[in-house]
């Protein structure tokens, strides 16, 4: 079985403007939209599409996080994967502990390929995929932008500062994905009556043999601060005169 | 306790990029630093002696191997591991480079890791940002955990050059070097504008351009203030100019002294790669658009007719000048 395993994370939606708690403590999540991460969706378009060009048999999605992270698997069955995985943990994890419970999984599943986002849009911070590839000991190519499948190997371009790179690297590998990579299908009401019938498995922390080790701790969450009030100009003549002022020119 | 910190040379074509400097700076405000550059290259003479003159640099650790010619992760990150455990800090820039590589680092090391430090409130305590740096995290690595990180180098100015440059000393790992990974391209540097990430001027352009043509305007404009030039996602990904110049989020996050929008709305994701910008201009014919909350100054209007006249008054200016 050619299986391709996508990850999934649960974020606040790109399109709301979240807020810090009054207490510090961390954002306001509550009432505010949820979504699967976009760099994911991405990843799971592209496993799809291997997988419409017969390069691949199965897609696997998976999340590690809390119950109602089932809601986002569901989305991403009604896209078209073909079953899904949740691993249980009520805590948010670290980047390092959500790489070494999908190792375990890639363990399980043996897939020939791993698409995760480049990043996560609520913590940003931009490190499982290599965090993974480091565990499993494989390679990564991170940023992609475009994936060509070859026999046993990738080519991949990648968007980096310098522009595009691309690389070649062997399979099983993991890839994270740009935003250019594809546009992500919509998903049609009948998919999601249909995904309600695919496979959706709950596994325990325990039942992978990982504890979590939380090892970064969160002391506080504040709001950015906010810059002072700006000056309206209504012509470039006044506009070039305003930057003379301000010495920037 | 003093900190004793690495951090991982990022270069190209023998040049050290200019975000080691700002990554110096932060592992300088670390309590009581002594701070090493690990340079991995082919050759990398002319690197080693680029880090040794920054200020503050103890020791370069000029690390030569053939298969060091391209930086690929899989290859870097095993060497830097062996690397680190003479090291409180590992630290590497938050580019494209340095997230590729230090997670791997770190997951080798089997520690977490610090994305995107903007400021260092103790050795162990730092400051970031989250969710499009709409909110800032301060976060506390536990004792005896060594420290990963990525640095923002929006957030740090540039270390000086040194009085007196640093050792480099040769040193080589036994590390494993696996080979299932190759490099086959990389786009050729585009040596015609200053690089985003360290301009002291960027003027960009959104979807208002409205075709790669357009964009010649903004050149113009650009020449005339020796700015970069920058564009939003639209931009790019309607095919008006390379992805290399994308802003934001996902894109560079840049801080120069004078930042000017043209034809942008002003999305979030589009605002967090400027906060940190002196001067935030922008120009936009919708008074309504979210990028003139965060604007210094704000010019209402279409660019079809502003960017000429911008044009013609800069360089009226110049010639007075001269
Ligand atoms: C996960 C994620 C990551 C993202 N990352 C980034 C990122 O890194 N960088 C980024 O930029 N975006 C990013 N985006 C996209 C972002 O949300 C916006 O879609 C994008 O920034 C919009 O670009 P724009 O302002 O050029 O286009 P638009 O929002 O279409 O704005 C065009 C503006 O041009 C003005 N205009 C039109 N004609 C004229 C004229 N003749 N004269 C003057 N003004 C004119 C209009 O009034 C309008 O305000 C990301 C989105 C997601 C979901
Ligand atoms: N809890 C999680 N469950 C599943 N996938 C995850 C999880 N956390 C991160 N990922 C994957 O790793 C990518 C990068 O996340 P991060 O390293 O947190 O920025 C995400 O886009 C997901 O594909």
């Amino acid at each position: 079985m050619k299986r391709i395993l996508v990850g999934i994370k649960r974020v606040a939606d790109s399109s709301t403007r979240v807020r810090v708690k009054p207490d510090g403590s961390g954002v306001a999540l509550d009432g505010v939209k949820m979504s699967i991460n976009p760099f994911d969706e991405i990843a799971l378009e592209e496993a799809l599409r291997i997988k419409e060009r017969g390069a691949a048999d199965e897609v696997v999605v998976a999340s590690v996080g809390a119950a109602d992270w089932q809601q986002q698997l569901r989305t991403a069955l009604a896209m078209g994967a073909d079953r899904a995985l949740l691993v249980q943990s009520d805590a948010p994890l670290e980047s390092l502990d959500v790489a070494r419970i999908l190792l375990q999984l890639v363990k399980r599943e043996q897939p020939f390929a791993v698409i995760l986002g480049k990043q996560a849009i609520d913590d940003d911070n931009s490190q499982t995929g290599p965090m993974l590839a480091a565990l499993w000991e494989r390679p990564q190519a991170t940023f992609a932008s475009k994936i060509e499948l070859r026999e046993g190997t990738a080519v991949v371009t990648r968007e980096v500062d310098a522009g595009l790179e691309v690389l070649e690297v062997e399979l099983p590998a993991v890839f994270t994905t740009d935003l250019r990579l594809n546009e992500p299908r919509y998903v049609k009401l009948p998919n999601i009556l249909q995904a309600k019938k695919k496979p959706l498995e709950v596994l325990t922390l325990a039942s992978l043999g990982i504890g979590p080790r939380a090892r970064v701790k969160l002391v506080r969450v504040e709001p950015p601060p906010v810059r002072s009030k700006g000056i309206a100009v209504k012509t470039a003549a006044e506009l070039v005169e305003a930057l003379q002022k301000r010495g920037v020119i | 306790m003093s900190s004793k910190v690495l951090i991982v040379a990022e270069h190209a074509d023998g040049r050290l990029n200019p975000a080691i400097a700002k990554c110096m700076r932060c592992a300088r405000t670390l309590p009581d630093a002594q701070v090493s550059v690990a340079v991995l290259a082919a050759d990398g003479g002319a690197v080693a002696a680029q880090a040794a003159a920054l200020e503050g640099v103890a020791e370069v650790l000029r690390v030569d191997h053939p298969a060091n010619a391209h930086p690929i992760a899989s290859i870097l990150a095993p060497q830097v591991a062996q690397l680190a455990p003479p090291f409180t800090h590992v630290l590497g820039p938050t580019t494209t480079f340095g997230k590729d590589l230090m997670p791997r680092v770190a997951a080798l090391l089997d520690v977490p890791q610090i994305s995107d430090i903007m400021a260092v409130v103790n050795a162990r305590c730092f400051r970031r940002p989250i969710y499009a740096a709409n909110a800032i995290a301060t976060v506390e690595v536990a004792a005896d955990t060594k420290i990963v990180a990525t640095v923002r180098t929006a957030s740090f100015e540039a270390v000086a050059a040194a009085a007196t440059p640093a050792a480099v000393r040769a040193v080589s790992t036994t590390a494993q070097l696996p080979t299932y990974t190759r490099f086959v391209s990389v786009s050729a540097p585009h040596a015609d504008r200053p690089d985003l990430q360290s301009a002291r001027r960027i003027i960009s352009g959104g979807r208002g351009l409205g075709s790669a043509d357009n964009f010649a305007l903004l050149y113009r404009v650009a020449d005339k203030l020796g700015a970069a030039v920058g564009a939003s996602r639209a931009a790019v990904d309607a095919g008006y100019v390379r992805n290399e110049l994308q802003v934001g989020q996902t894109g560079k996050i840049v801080a120069p002294e004078l930042y000017i929008a043209v034809g942008i709305s002003g999305a979030i994701q589009h605002l967090t790669g400027i906060k940190d910008a002196r001067t935030i201009v922008a120009i936009n014919k919708d008074g309504e658009a979210p990028i003139f909350e965060v604007a210094d100054i704000g010019l209402v209007g279409d660019l079809f007719e502003i960017l000429p006249e911008l044009e013609r008054l800069l360089a009226a200016r110049q010639a007075r000048a001269q």
